[in-house]
């Protein structure tokens, strides 16, 4: 063996790979970004003109996207732990059953019924990680499960105990409550109204609300998108767990070796998936002012694809949550747009199906850039 | 080199049910010593490091470090006593960052009470430094193990056992899926470990990087101990054949013109 100069020999080995472009291009959110800036200029072009950008507009398309970004949130970081959770559907009709159920049938308080839903909910999701771990089954499969047993127990403790699958009643039950303002509740309204004095935005000309501004402030539901999205990508990217979360979805025997805690990382995550569907049941209940037995229905693809869309790979181990709350925001951008713009909305199915095969196929392609795969 | 071994393992037997993986094993390893562990595929070898490696527990046995006896329960128990094994494809997670893997399992931390940060200024220094104490220089801390070579990643590994305090370094086959250049490289790596003073425990069957690097030669066959050679003592062709169980070897490699 011929003796180098030290340094000279691993340095040039590497140099040559990567240029600026490659790298600019090998990160998680990229699609998800160009994604977002390609349906605002699109919408802009063709619904510029309908309101979808005035202040009701812009409310419309951002609470819808809320609600995507919070259960896609969940099923981000359960994801890239290198999982999935197909029962987040049923676990929203189910935690929303559980409110109503026990606030107006029952009698208890708000905050009580609420409290007790997050934990029936979050303990679902600890069993749900529990199986998936202790039988080793794909948890594509146990929470197949779980979406069917949930949703059938929720019809029919709906229709056992009020002999319908509507709960009403909630909101008269909320009223006052604490906690049901932290779901909701709206802030910010006097800025709303600050802003309708100013005549910066509209007002409603007639009806019973004439005169006050036709936003009345940020509802809760979009706080708590935005908090979740902050907590959830410091988590992934700042602390001890969040490498965990990594490890454990990147390679859970090589993770396991070096002393992370794999069975915890993933379970936790499972729970994290059920509490993001209880924040998204809660505030639905709190709006609607009632529960209903199929509400929820198909949100767990849907997060998946808003998280897909945000370049997370279905294998786990890669990706972030910014690209999820990105492709949450395409997601209702889309869904709402088209409404605006006058198209067809059957034609958003198809739209989907495209677009999360573009991602998926991007996606792919991007982990053939990090793995050196060929 | 100091007389009491780092580890000891003496006739260390395992049973899987009716399966006797292990039948009296022996081996020990001093401090700045490279013992090299031969033997063919389903000899033992992996079962006996998994031992080593507190995967497994002994059915019989004894364990001994610097002369005490100890029994780990846990791959952890085994971390923590000092012993730490690079397994061959297992090592590293190739999404995920150099640092990131780096720190696997024992991120630096700032900060108090529930908002405790990763620190990664200091994870990405001191990884950086510990790559270049081994002879490689990364560009950047945050490029993906996907994006190095083989012997780089098998590098890390050790590196990342190193940095964390192995006393005892247990080697899984780590040139075995590995070109020439890598291979020269690895082996680099471990004289270079040795010289610390870190015990290391070398896993091939083969017998020319064992013979670069090795200074004690321990063959297993059939879940025994053949017998431990001291450098010099063997020749790679002697070895080849008690790894392979002698005779049968011998006439094939005869029909086929040298040594394999």
């Amino acid at each position: 063996m011929v003796e180098q100069p030290s340094g000279a020999v691993a340095a040039d080995e590497r140099i040559q790979r990567q240029s600026a472009l490659r790298r600019a291009f090998v990160r998680p959110e990229l699609g998800a970004m160009t994604g977002t800036v390609l349906v605002f200029i699109y919408f802009a072009i063709v619904a510029g003109g309908t309101g979808m950008f005035a202040a009701d507009g812009v409310m419309n398309w951002g609470v819808v996207s809320a609600q995507f970004v919070i259960i896609a949130v969940g099923a981000c970081l359960l994801m890239i732990a290198g999982e999935f959770d197909l029962s987040v559907g049923s676990m929203i009709g189910f935690a929303g059953i559980v409110i109503a159920l026990l606030s107006v049938h029952l009698g208890w308080p708000m905050w009580a019924s609420i409290i007790a839903a997050f934990i029936v909910a979050m303990l679902i999701g600890m069993a749900n990680g529990y199986l998936v771990i202790k039988t080793g089954l794909p948890s594509f499969i146990v929470t197949l499960a779980s979406l069917y047993i949930l949703r059938g127990l929720t019809i029919y403790f709906a229709i056992a105990t009020t002999r319908q699958t509507i709960i009403g009643g909630v909101r008269e039950a909320a009223a006052g409550d604490w906690l049901a303002q932290l779901f909701g509740g709206k802030i910010f309204g006097f800025f709303f109204t600050w802003l309708a004095d100013m005549g910066w935005i509209a007002t409603f000309q007639a009806g019973n609300k004439a005169g006050q501004p036709v936003v009345d402030g940020i509802p809760m539901l979009m706080v708590w998108a935005v908090a979740l999205v902050i907590f959830a990508h410091i988590l992934l990217t700042r602390t001890r767990f969040g490498n965990w979360i990594y490890a454990a979805g990147g390679d859970a025997r090589a993770a396991r070796y070096v002393g992370v805690p794999v069975d915890r990382v993933k379970i936790a995550m499972f729970v994290f998936s059920a509490f993001c569907a209880t924040v998204f049941a809660t505030c639905q209940v709190m709006e609607f002012g009632s529960a209903a037995a199929d509400r929820g229905l198909l949100k767990e693809f849907e997060a998946i694809i808003a998280v897909v869309i945000g370049g997370a790979l279905l294998t786990g181990g890669y990706g972030s949550v910014i690209g999820a709350a990105l492709g949450a925001l395409i997601f209702g951008v889309v869904q709402q747009g088209l409404f605006f713009a006058g198209v067809e909305s059957s034609l958003f199915r198809v739209f989907l199906g495209v677009i999360l095969l573009l991602a998926v196929i991007l996606n792919t392609y991007i982990r053939r850039l990090i793995t050196g795969e060929r | 080199m100091a007389d009491t071994p780092l580890i000891e393992l003496i006739d260390i037997k395992k049973q899987f049910g009716p399966v006797i993986a292990l039948n009296g094993v022996s081996v020990s390893v001093l401090p700045g010593e490279c013992h090299c562990l031969l033997g063919d595929n389903g000899a033992g070898k992996s079962t006996f490091i998994k031992t080593m490696a507190g995967v497994h527990r002994p059915t019989s046995g004894e364990i001994r470090m610097n002369g005490q006896k100890v029994e780990f329960a846990n791959p952890r128990d085994a971390m923590a006593s000092g012993v730490a094994t690079v397994y061959q494809d297992l090592a590293m997670i190739p999404l995920m960052s150099v640092t990131r893997n780096f720190w696997m399992g024992r991120e630096p931390r700032k900060g108090w009470g529930p908002f405790q940060f990763l620190d990664m200024e200091k994870a990405n220094r001191i990884t950086l430094e510990e790559m270049r104490r081994m002879g490689i220089n990364l560009r950047e801390s945050d490029q993906a193990v996907g994006t190095l070579s083989g012997g780089e990643r098998q590098t890390v590994a050790i590196a990342r056992a190193v940095y964390f305090g192995a006393k005892v370094l247990i080697l899984d086959e780590p040139t075995s899926a590995l070109g020439v250049r890598q291979t020269a490289n690895v082996l680099a790596t471990i004289d270079r470990v040795r010289k610390t003073g870190v015990g290391i425990i070398f896993i091939t069957h083969n017998v020319r990087h064992a013979m670069a690097v090795g200074d004690r030669f321990t063959v297993l066959n059939r879940g025994k101990t053949l017998g431990t050679a001291r450098k010099g003592e063997l020749k790679p062709e002697e070895l080849q054949d008690m790894m392979a169980g002698g005779a049968e070897l011998a006439e094939l490699s005869g029909s086929l013109g040298g040594t394999i």
